[in-house]
């Protein structure tokens, strides 16, 4: 009833988690059955290890929250050695969400994890806003997401998702570009770039002044960008910004998504994705939807 | 085990203006917490908060199935908690974090140094000591003697000692120059302001005293999952939340060397 299709992956239910949101799963074990999840995404991958950007790097706004985290990681290789073997066994889809500051970088992760068989797809992160020297350029113009996904492509193999960056002014002509470049899917939002200020100390709430926004204030934002993209490619589109309850996700699968990823929601209720899943079985049977297809893109 | 779990308010005490102290039963089995480990409360029905606000574990009785939360009213969060009564339920996270070393040998000495809210911590630390044969100085401290609650609790767990910075109470001025400080421990804890456990911690560097300290930086997930935590240590960035809060000031010269 839930099972749906990213390209080659198959998902026994639309429900994944966010990058960055969700550890490397192991962290949400005691919680829940990771194995009742369609997939999860890993925490941004870069080729080498990263710091990541100074403290304070979070600060709750009005349903929502900026991090600027800032890609803080062990690198590509202590990856493939320490963690995957920790996760492999799971069922269910896991997938590395690949970042980088270079063609190279980008496509010497992905190369690493094309060789890892438990891993089949990964998320191509050209849209993170924390990286002075990263991902914002390569998400924010057509012309250069089209380069690093068509390099991408030529070292990757499996289910290629390119994750989008909701920081531009027209984001169906960069899904339409990754599209021609060769990507299997796009995933969609990523943060929305954000600012707060703490009026008595007079100073900017983050070490880094700058930051993402997510949780439920940027959900009617994304919505309308997955709704936008869908109408605008032929592949699958994953949407995800502010997802909450199993009605958020079928407003988004309704909007054109073909499965869905809930990210800040995991730090409120960490164990929300299972209800999610539960939530939108309950909503087909009494809706009597038979196959949750039915219902992705009618609007 | 982690859970995510009801609990019941079966007492809830007001102490001055600023502090409250709730008893919080599980019902079932709860889990054991250790000292310095800590919960993430959820905050309902107030829409300027959505995120779980961590609260270390004042006290815990692992057979009566209980744990207490003294909470300090700083904000919306902690404002709504205040207006809790007996009988509502709190759904808390826990156990959660790395907390302090209690594993010390019978009839050794040590001083525990509280500031603020980071008093909470030390009853249920002082108590498991206490009851391992430990000696404990309980060092506890605030602007002014309202600012420091529940200090008659630690009277039975070990020498209690009072500072306050105008003098309202106990030695006049600031924690770290009660005369307590000259004496030796085998070990030092502190959980309090960050300028305090600078300087407790540095105190203790200079000497060579084993010294841990417990930190209260800003959560997002409390469970290792986002990096919003970080501290500086002597190895990088790591997590308050999961490595910490916690931590043996032998890998933190590097945050308590910076004022
Ligand atoms: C591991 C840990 C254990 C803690 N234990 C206790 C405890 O036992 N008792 C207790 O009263 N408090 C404790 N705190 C602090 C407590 O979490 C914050 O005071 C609380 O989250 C504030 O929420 P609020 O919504 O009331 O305030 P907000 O409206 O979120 O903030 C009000 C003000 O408090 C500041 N603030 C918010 N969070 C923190 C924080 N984590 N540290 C320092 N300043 C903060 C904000 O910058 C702001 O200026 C602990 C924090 C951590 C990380
Ligand atoms: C703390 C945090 C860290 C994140 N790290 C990453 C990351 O490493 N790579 C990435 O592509 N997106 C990252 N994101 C963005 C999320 O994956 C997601 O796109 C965004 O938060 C919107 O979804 P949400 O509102 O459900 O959280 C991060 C988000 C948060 C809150
Ligand atoms: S609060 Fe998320 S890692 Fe510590």
């Amino acid at each position: 009833m839930l099972a749906v299709n990213i390209h080659n992956l198959k998902l026994k239910n639309p429900v994944m988690t966010a990058s960055g949101t969700f550890g490397y799963g192991e962290e949400f074990a005691d919680f829940i059955d990771l194995n009742r999840l369609g997939g999860f995404v890993v925490k941004g991958t870069t080729g080498t290890h990263r710091e990541g950007n100074p403290y304070p790097r979070m600060v709750e706004t009005p349903s929502g929250m900026l991090n600027s985290v800032g890609l803080q990681n062990g690198g590509v290789e202590k990856f493939c050695k320490e963690v995957y073997p920790r996760i492999k066994h799971l069922d269910t889809n896991i997938i590395v969400n690949v970042s980088g500051s270079s063609i190279e970088e980008y496509c010497d992760v992905a190369s690493q994890v094309d060789a890892l068989d438990r891993i089949p797809a990964i998320e191509l992160n050209i849209s993170c806003p924390n990286v002075k020297h990263g991902g914002m350029g390569f998400g924010t113009q057509p012309g250069m997401a089209a380069e690093v996904v068509e390099a991408v492509r030529k070292v990757y193999h499996k289910t290629l998702i390119v994750k989008l960056s909701p920081n531009v002014t027209n984001i169906a002509e960069i899904a339409k570009a990754v599209e021609g470049a060769g990507a299997d899917s796009v995933s969609l939002i990523n943060t929305l770039l954000g600012m707060a200020i703490d009026i008595e100390r007079r100073r900017p709430r983050m070490a880094n002044v700058t930051g993402g926004l997510s949780g439920p204030a940027v959900k009617p934002v994304a919505v309308r960008m997955v709704w936008q993209v869908a109408h605008a490619v032929k592949i699958p589109v994953v949407g995800l910004g502010g997802i909450c309850t199993a009605e958020d996700a079928i407003e988004f699968l309704m909007a054109g998504a073909t499965a869905i990823e809930v990210g800040t929601a995991n730090f409120i209720d960490p164990a929300v994705t299972v209800k999610i899943i539960d939530g939108l079985e309950a909503w087909c049977k009494a809706h009597g939807v038979s196959d949750i297809n039915d219902i992705i893109g009618i609007i | 085990m982690k859970e995510i779990h009801d609990f019941r308010i079966i007492e809830r005490r007001q102490l001055g203006e600023q502090y409250f102290r709730l008893l919080l039963k599980h019902g079932g089995q709860m889990q054991p917490v250790a000292p310095g480990q800590f919960v993430e409360v959820l905050v309902e029905d107030e829409p300027r908060v959505m995120l779980r606000r961590p609260i270390s574990v004042h006290d815990a009785d692992a057979e009566a199935g209980t744990l207490s939360l003294l909470v300090q009213i700083v904000g919306n969060g902690t404002r709504r908690l205040a207006t809790l009564a007996e009988g509502d339920s709190l759904n808390l996270v826990y156990p959660l974090g790395h907390g302090f070393t209690t594993a010390i040998p019978a009839g050794s000495k040590a001083l525990l140094v509280g500031g603020g809210a980071g008093i909470a911590p030390l009853l249920h630390l002082a108590k498991t000591l206490h009851a391992g044969g430990v000696h404990c100085t309980v060092l506890l401290g605030g602007r002014t003697a309202s600012l420091i609650p529940v200090q008659d609790d630690f009277r039975p767990f070990g020498d209690l000692l009072l500072a306050t910075d105008d003098g309202s109470l106990g030695h006049h001025g600031i924690i770290t120059t009660h005369p307590a400080f000259a004496d030796t421990y085998d070990i030092i804890y502190t959980c309090g302001p960050t300028p305090m456990m600078k300087a407790v911690a540095r105190s203790a560097a200079e000497r060579g005293l084993r010294c841990e300290v417990s930190l209260e930086n800003m959560m997002a997930c409390g469970v290792g999952a986002c990096l919003c935590c970080v501290t500086d240590t002597d190895q990088g960035h790591r997590c308050v939340c999961k490595d910490g809060p916690v931590f043996d000031i032998s890998t933190m010269s590097k945050w308590y060397s910076n004022k």
